[in-house]
C-alpha cells in the first residue's frame, strides 16, 4: 500500500495520571483507506480499524470516575500564598500590577453598567464577578494576533488586550460610536484590531467556527493560536461536540476555554452532566486536556501558555477546564437568589476571589498598599463614570444603519424597503424618536 | 446599441446572445463582425471565443469539478470539506482534487452537518476561501442555525467587522426518481427565509460550473444546490477555463406572449417542454425564466415579463405551502396586479413527505404544467 507520510508528527502524549504514553506517529494516507499496517488473523490480537487495544475476557463496565475526577491545577491557595515555588511564573512587578488593575477596572466598569441598566440607562446587562481571574489569565498567556471566539462573559479578554472604556460603553449604550454599528445587546463586543471575533448570543456555535479558523490559520503557518470561551452549559451543545471532534481529527492549533462556574442561568452543574465535567470529555476526542482553579491567575496564565506553545508547535487542540464561581446573576434579567443561598455566592466572593487573592500575593511582595487600593478604587471609579457620561451623552446611529451590512452590497430589494422607510417616518415623524438618532 | 440577453452554445464555442437595440445597429454589427443569424432574426449571436476559450463535454458534476478545480488552482486558501469528498465524494463532484492539490486542501470531515458548516464560517472568518458539501441537501437541517444565526448574519451584527463571505456551501438537490423522502428534498425555500445568504440553483452544466464560480467569489456566504437527477443526465459543451454568470439575475430562456412560465433548477426542463407543447397543442406562447438565483431574486425580469403577458406559471418539486412560489406569487400580484389576466398559478409539490413509490404522481410533471396553462389561457 503506497503510503505518504505527513509532515505533523505528535509529541508524547500524557494521559492524565499514568505514566507517558508514546502514541503511534500519525501517518497520513494519500490512499482513501488508513488502515494498520497488516492484518495477520493468526495473531490473537483485535484487528478492528475503530480501535487499537487489547482483547479481555472477563466483563466488566468501566465506571466513571467523578468523586475523584480530574485534578485541579493551582500554583497559590486561597490566601495567595505560593505552593510550589516552581509553579509560580514569576511575573515581573508591572505585569502583574497590569493583572490586578485589570480585574479590578473589569469589576469597577460592571458595577457601574449594571446600575446603569437597573436605572433604566442601558436595556441589558451581564456582569463577570468571579471570573476575572480566567479572563485575565488567560488573555495574559497569548500573543496579540491571537484570534479570540468568546461567548458572551469573556470581557476580561477584551480589556486585557487594551479595548477602550468608551468603546466598552458605546456598545451597551449602542450609540453612534459603536463599532457594532448599534445592532446588537450590550456586552456583545467585538474587535478586528484586537482579534477578538464579535460575540453572538446563540451558545456554543463558535467552537465549531473557532476550529475552523484555526484550520485556516495554521495553513497560513504564522505562529499564530486560536482560543474559544464558553461555558459548563455551552458545552452540553451539539457545537460544543462538533467543534471538538473535528479540532482533533484535523490537528488545528486551538485552545478550548472551558469557564465552569457551577451554573448554566439557574440550571447547576448536576443537572447540566453527569460526568466528571468537561474536562473528562477531551480524552473522549483524542484531546488533551487539564482543569485548573479558574480563580487562581496564575494557575490559569501557566496552563493557557503551555497549551498556546504546545497547539502551534503540535497542531492540536487543547482543553482548559477553569473551575469557578459566577458570584453575580445571570445578567439583569435574573434574581439568582431564586435558586442560590447568599451563604454560598458570599463563600465565593469572601473567601474565594481572583482579585482578593493575587491581592494578597502583591501585598506579600510589598507591591501594594493600603494606600495604592484606595487611591487606585477611587481613580478607577472615575475613568469609568467619566465615560459613562460621556456614552450617555452621545447619539445614536443613523437609522441608514438598518439597512448596510446584511450583503457587502446594497441590494435593490433593500434599497425600495429603506426609502419606503424613510418616506414612512417622514410621513408620521412625531410618532419616532429621530432627535436620538444622528442624522 | 446592443444588448445582452444570455449564453448558448454554438460550435462548440460559448457565445453571448445579444439583442439589437436598432434597426440600424443590426446592420452595422453584420458588416464588421464575426456572426451568426439566428432563425427568428430578433437576435444575433456573436461569437466570444476569446473571452471564454475552448470547451469540453461534460455532465453536471464534472462542470462542478472543473468548478473547484478551476478555484483550487487560482486560490491558495481554498479547501474543500465535507463527508466522503475525499475520494472523490458520493456524487463524484470532487473526484481528483486531493491527488492534485493535496490533503490539507481536500479533505474529509466527521460525520456532523452541523460542524461542517460551522467549521467553513471559521475557514471563511480567517480570511480563506471555504467551501462546504453538504451530502444531501435533507441533511442540511442540523447545519440550519449556523447557517442563519450564524453566517447570514455574520456582517450585519458585526458593524463589518467580521463576516463570513468566503463561504459556500454545496448540496445535491431535488427528486432523483427513487430518492424518497430523504433523498429529494428542495430545501431552498426554508433558507429564502433568511436575508444575509444567497441561494443559488443551476440548471445545467454550464450555468452549473458559471453560478458555482460567482457563489465562491461572491462576498457573502452562499448555498448552492445542485440537481442531482442532471449529475450525470445532463452534458453539455462547457468552458474548460474559468467564467462566472451573474447572481441575481434571471435569464429568459425563450421569449413568448401569452404565458410566463418560471422555474429553477430540473423543473426548468420540463417547462421547456410544456412550452414546446402548449404552442403546438394550444398556439399558446410562452416565455420561460430561469430564476437561478432564489435569494436575492430577481424581480425585475419577472415583473417585467409578467407585465408583457398577463399570466404566470410558477412550479418547483417543493410543497406548495410555503414553497418559493409563494413568495414570487405575492410580490408579483403587488407589482403586476392590473396587468394579470388570471390568477397566478402554481403548480407544485404537495403538502406531504417526499413519497418513495407515488413519486410519478407527486411531481409536478409537465401534464400538470400544462393543465394549468389551459386554465389560465380560458379564465
Amino acid at each position: 500500500m503506497n503510503k505518504m507520510y505527513g509532515t505533523c508528527f505528535r509529541a508524547l502524549r500524557k494521559a492524565p495520571g499514568l505514566k507517558p504514553v508514546k502514541l503511534q506517529q500519525r501517518a497520513f494516507t494519500v490512499t482513501a483507506v488508513q488502515r494498520q499496517q497488516s492484518f495477520d488473523s493468526s495473531l490473537d490480537k483485535p484487528q478492528f480499524p475503530g480501535a487499537s487495544a487489547e482483547f479481555v475476557d472477563h466483563l466488566e463496565f468501566i465506571q466513571p470516575n467523578v468523586i475523584s475526577g480530574i485534578p485541579v491545577y493551582r500554583v497559590m491557595d486561597r490566601q495567595g500564598q505560593i505552593i510550589n515555588p516552581s509553579e509560580d511564573p514569576q511575573l515581573p512587578k508591572e505585569t502583574v500590577l497590569n493583572f490586578y488593575q485589570k480585574m479590578t477596572m473589569l469589576n469597577t466598569m460592571d458595577r457601574i453598567l449594571y446600575e446603569s441598566q437597573r436605572q433604566g440607562r442601558i436595556s441589558f446587562y451581564m456582569t463577570n464577578y468571579g471570573e476575572e481571574g480566567t479572563h485575565i489569565g488567560s488573555a495574559a498567556a497569548l500573543d496579540p494576533n491571537d484570534l479570540v471566539f468568546g461567548q458572551y462573559r469573556e470581557a476580561g479578554v477584551l480589556m486585557y488586550r487594551g479595548f477602550p472604556l468608551d468603546l466598552f460603553m458605546a456598545q451597551c449604550y449602542a450609540n453612534a460610536d459603536d463599532l457594532g454599528k448599534g445592532r446588537q445587546m450590550p456586552v456583545h463586543y467585538g474587535c478586528k484590531d484586537l482579534n477578538f471575533v464579535t460575540i453572538s448570543s446563540p451558545l456554543a456555535t463558535q467552537i465549531p467556527q473557532a476550529a475552523g479558523a484555526a484550520y485556516a490559520i495554521k495553513r497560513e503557518n504564522m505562529n499564530r493560536a486560536v482560543i474559544c470561551y464558553f461555558g459548563e452549559g455551552a458545552a452540553s451543545e451539539g457545537d460544543a461536540h462538533a467543534g471538538f471532534n473535528f479540532s482533533a481529527t484535523l490537528e488545528c492549533p486551538l485552545i478550548f476555554f472551558c469557564r465552569n462556574n457551577g451554573y448554566a442561568i439557574s440550571t447547576p452543574t448536576n443537572e447540566q452532566y453527569r460526568g466528571d465535567g468537561i474536562a473528562a470529555r477531551g480524552p473522549g476526542y483524542g484531546m488533551m486536556s487539564i482543569r485548573v482553579d479558574g480563580n487562581d491567575v496564575f494557575a490559569v496564565y501557566n496552563a493557557t501558555k503551555e497549551a498556546r506553545r504546545r497547539a502551534v508547535a503540535e497542531n492540536q487542540p487543547f482543553l482548559i477546564e477553569a473551575m469557578t464561581y459566577r458570584i453575580g446573576h445571570h445578567s439583569t434579567s435574573d434574581d439568582s437568589s431564586a435558586y442560590r443561598s447568599v451563604d454560598e455566592v458570599n463563600y465565593w466572593d469572601k473567601q474565594d476571589h481572583p482579585i482578593s487573592r493575587l491581592r494578597h500575593y502583591m501585598t506579600a511582595r510589598g507591591w501594594w498598599s493600603e494606600d495604592d487600593e484606595r487611591s487606585w478604587r477611587k481613580q478607577s471609579r472615575k475613568t469609568v463614570m467619566e465615560a459613562f457620561e460621556r456614552a450617555e451623552r452621545r447619539q445614536k446611529p443613523k437609522p441608514d444603519l438598518l439597512f448596510t451590512d446584511v450583503y457587502l452590497e446594497m441590494t435593490p430589494n433593500l434599497s425600495k424597503q429603506r426609502e419606503s422607510m424613510w418616506k414612512h417616518v417622514q410621513q408620521y415623524k412625531e410618532h419616532y424618536p429621530l432627535d436620538l438618532y444622528d442624522k | 446599441m446592443f444588448k445582452f440577453t444570455s449564453h448558448t452554445i454554438v460550435n462548440n464555442n460559448v457565445c453571448e446572445i445579444y439583442q439589437p437595440l436598432s434597426y440600424f445597429a443590426s446592420i452595422w454589427m453584420v458588416a464588421g463582425v464575426k456572426y451568426y443569424i439566428c432563425p427568428n432574426v430578433k437576435t444575433i449571436i456573436l461569437s466570444c471565443k476569446t473571452l471564454v476559450g475552448p470547451t469540453q463535454k461534460m455532465n453536471l458534476f464534472q462542470s462542478v469539478t472543473s468548478a473547484l478545480d478551476n478555484t483550487l488552482a487560482s486560490d491558495p486558501t481554498a479547501v474543500i470539506f465535507g463527508e466522503d469528498v475525499a475520494f472523490g465524494g458520493v456524487f463524484r463532484c470532487t473526484v481528483g482534487l486531493r491527488d492534485k492539490y493535496g490533503k490539507d486542501r481536500v479533505f474529509n470531515t466527521p460525520l456532523c452537518e452541523q460542524g461542517i458548516v460551522g467549521f467553513g464560517i471559521g475557514v471563511a472568518v480567517a480570511g480563506a476561501t471555504a467551501i462546504a458539501e453538504i451530502q444531501f441537501a435533507d441533511y442540511i437541517y442540523p447545519a440550519f442555525d449556523q447557517i442563519v444565526n450564524e453566517a447570514a448574519k455574520y456582517r450585519y451584527r458585526s458593524g463589518n467587522l467580521f463576516d463570513c463571505g468566503n463561504l459556500t456551501i454545496r448540496a445535491p438537490w431535488g427528486c432523483v426518481g427513487h430518492g424518497s423522502l430523504y433523498h429529494s428534498q428542495s430545501p431552498e425555500a426554508f433558507f429564502a427565509h433568511c436575508p444575509g445568504i444567497k441561494v443559488v440553483i443551476p440548471r445545467g452544466p454550464v450555468q452549473a460550473k458559471g453560478l458555482l464560480l460567482s457563489c465562491i467569489a461572491d462576498k457573502n456566504p452562499c448555498i448552492f444546490f445542485e440537481p442531482k437527477i442532471l449529475y450525470r443526465a445532463a452534458v453539455e459543451q462547457v468552458p474548460v477555463e474559468s467564467y462566472t454568470l451573474p447572481l441575481s439575475q434571471a435569464e429568459v430562456l425563450q421569449e413568448g406572449s401569452d404565458v410566463t412560465l418560471l422555474a429553477w433548477g430540473t423543473q426548468i426542463h420540463v417547462m421547456r417542454e410544456v412550452a414546446d407543447m402548449a404552442q403546438e397543442k394550444l398556439g399558446v406562447s410562452c416565455e420561460v425564466i430561469d430564476l437561478q438565483t432564489i435569494l436575492p431574486w430577481d424581480t425585475e425580469t419577472v415583473c417585467k415579463s409578467v407585465v408583457k403577458t398577463g399570466r404566470l406559471l410558477i412550479s418547483h418539486e417543493a410543497p406548495v405551502t410555503g414553497g418559493f412560489a409563494a413568495e414570487i406569487s405575492s410580490t408579483v400580484q403587488e407589482e403586476c396586479f392590473l396587468n394579470l389576466e388570471a390568477p397566478i398559478s402554481r403548480v407544485c409539490g404537495y403538502d406531504t413527505p417526499f413519497p418513495h413509490v407515488f413519486e410519478p404522481f407527486y411531481i409536478p410533471d409537465k401534464w400538470k404544467c400544462f393543465e394549468a396553462i389551459k386554465r389560465m389561457i380560458n379564465y
